[in-house]
């Protein structure tokens, strides 16, 4: 689905493994809050709304297999021009997403939060379609043709998560007492890991010169404005002084991500070398 | 009045021998009415407690687009049983009543859902076999006498198609695999087989509500005729899957031109209707408990809603920029 004439051909030597690692960042986040987001599916508090996370996990998992088919595009690319570089067969999606273990994860720690309850999910979809949408909007005039085109596309959708996750938001903050407690609970619980959104790995440094990568820096102050105006409008403050947790989009994460992905992976890994 | 009654019931019943579909406005009978609640409730119900056995294995899918295409059919499922909750409203009566008539188990659901899905392969019988089974019913309720009720029918059976392919796709992957693939393949087909044929319910000859339902054109065929032609179907279908299907008794007949079958463990089937089926209390309780815990949701909800009626706002910040 994708053309072959890739930055990767025409950039700097340093440029395809950067380009490999951000795209399969884009594609862990997508994925991995796909993979959180489906587990409502059948559960939830309102069928129209059970349709809805539903339908947002299913977008978010679109989105992941674009960015896992061009990363794997990358990959194969690379190993042609370097055979010693890595052996092994060709990576797909599926070898991407099925047969990476934790440490080889990039997506932010937000996203491999657990759901908790539905004030929690709605708040981490809400900081998160926020943050993705400001993201697409710069990333679908980037340089690389085929980012731009996947974030071009994605954005649609995203625009519909975050008003969907903003309304919800501003009903649960001044619904009844008992949903403003949830959802303040949820903006503690999920505050620490905001800041990483906005603090770029190597991997985007190297990017960001090239205008390969969205600057994570120049988004912050209008993500922090959008949340704001929601936030006063369902009576929730901005939490000050938070001390923030990182290390997702280098690898590090936090305990829960290894019981996601061995759910995850379990068929892939326990019956090796199968077409499903 | 007392002379009206008749001339009702006779219009009604004309209409129906006319093939005139019966609309939410029209008078119908008590029984008509009451028949049609139970069974599209039934129905709606089945949808969305179907969602928790597939649901089961979302998160588990093999790669990447089995999981897309699961997540969306058990997505649709929920759409399936939002159209026939407000079918049943056409007929005065509420979807919270509906609910809480299944969370108080006073309400059926098909009994095929409270069977557990072990393995992937199961994603593959439940569609091939279960949805295969949900599609004749549904395609002969498409012609069914109620209006609001066909319709629902019609844009179902649409999507329903799409979930037997699947369910095929996913055996015929399997049965194309390694040697465990194919032993996985076999076993779900093992265990899925004779509960698929249970689902078209009851013998005809100990049927209460079919003779009535057909006279009603509620129902087309009768529950042995739609079984019949499944087993017609799946016969010919698992060849091609080089399967075979749990039936000693299975056999071409050329005098009926139909397939011979076994007889079917209806102490089982009862069973699982009075409760006792495998995961009848996991079902149930799943059900319960996401309402039970969406309670709060709903309240939140409700109060906002009804404080908008008084203050309206237009939203702000990152929602007016989306």
């Amino acid at each position: 689905m994708f053309n072959s004439n890739s930055s990767i051909t025409n950039s700097q030597f340093q440029i395809p493994d950067s380009l490999i690692n951000y795209t399969l960042h884009l594609a862990d986040n997508t994925l991995i809050l796909a993979q959180q987001n489906s587990a409502w599916c059948g559960h939830g508090p309102i069928l129209e709304q059970d349709i809805a996370i539903t339908n947002i996990s299913l977008d978010l998992l679109g989105q992941a297999r674009n960015f896992y088919q061009y990363a794997a595009q990358l990959i194969n690319e690379f190993k042609a021009h370097s055979p010693k570089e890595r052996a092994g067969g060709e990576a797909t999606e599926d070898t991407l997403a099925y047969l990476r273990d934790n440490r080889e994860y990039k997506n932010c720690l937000l996203t491999e939060q657990e759901n908790g309850d539905w004030a929690k999910t709605i708040l981490r979809q809400f900081l998160f379609s926020n943050y993705q949408y400001l993201l697409y909007e710069k990333l679908q005039y980037g340089e690389d043709e085929q980012l731009r085109a996947i974030a071009e596309k994605a954005l649609k959708e995203v625009i519909y998560h975050l008003k969907w996750s903003s309304e919800w938001v501003i009903r649960l903050g001044d619904g009844t007492h008992e949903s403003h407690q949830r959802i303040s609970n949820a903006v503690i619980e999920l505050w620490p890991y905001v800041d990483e959104l906005f603090i770029n790995a190597d991997y985007e440094s190297a990017l960001i010169a090239n205008n390969i990568a969205v600057d994570g820096g120049s988004i912050k102050k209008s993500w922090l404005q959008g949340t704001e105006e929601i936030f006063s409008e369902a009576m929730l403050s901005v939490p000050q002084n938070v001390f923030s947790q990182k290390g997702g989009k280098q690898g590090i994460h936090t305990e829960q991500l290894g019981y996601i992905l061995a759910e995850m992976q379990f068929l892939q890994r326990a019956y090796p070398d199968s077409v499903w | 009045m007392s002379m009206q009654l008749p001339d009702h019931e006779n219009t009604f019943q004309h209409k129906i021998d006319v093939e005139i579909k019966v609309e939410p406005k029209d008078w119908m009978p008590e029984a008509y009415r009451k028949t049609l609640v139970r069974q599209i409730s039934q129905h709606a119900h089945s949808e969305i407690v179907g969602m928790l056995p597939e649901g089961n294995w979302i998160s588990r899918a093999p790669s990447l687009k089995r999981k897309a295409i699961l997540i969306a059919k058990v997505q649709d499922e929920a759409g399936h049983g939002l159209y026939l909750y407000s079918a049943c409203e056409t007929l005065g009566t509420t979807r919270e009543e509906t609910i809480n008539d299944l969370h108080s188990a006073k309400a059926k659901y098909s009994s095929i859902f409270n069977y557990p899905t072990l393995t992937w392969a199961d994603m593959g019988a439940v569609g091939w076999l279960v949805d295969g089974a949900a599609i004749l019913n549904q395609v002969m309720l498409c012609r069914t006498s109620y209006g609001p009720y066909a319709r629902a029918m019609v844009r179902i059976c649409k999507e329903e198609s799409f979930h037997q392919r699947q369910g095929f796709d996913i055996l015929l992957t399997l049965s194309r695999g390694t040697a465990v693939q194919k032993e996985m393949c076999q076993d779900a087909i093992n265990r899925w087989w004779w509960p698929s044929l249970m689902m078209f319910g009851p013998k005809d000859s100990e049927s209460t509500n079919t003779d009535q339902s057909m006279k009603w054109k509620i129902k087309r065929k009768t529950n042995d005729e739609l079984r019949q032609q499944f087993v017609d179907m799946c016969a010919e279908q698992v060849r091609i899957l080089n399967m075979i299907l749990p039936d000693k008794d299975l056999k071409w007949n050329a005098t009926t031109q139909h397939y011979d079958f076994g007889e079917i463990e209806w102490n089982e089937f009862w069973n699982v209707v009075k409760g006792n089926g495998p995961c009848n209390k996991q079902r149930l309780e799943a059900r319960r408990k996401a309402h039970e815990e969406g309670e709060w949701v709903r309240e939140a909800a409700a109060a906002y809603a009804e404080k908008r009626k008084t203050k309206p706002q237009t939203p702000k910040g990152a929602l007016a920029a989306a």
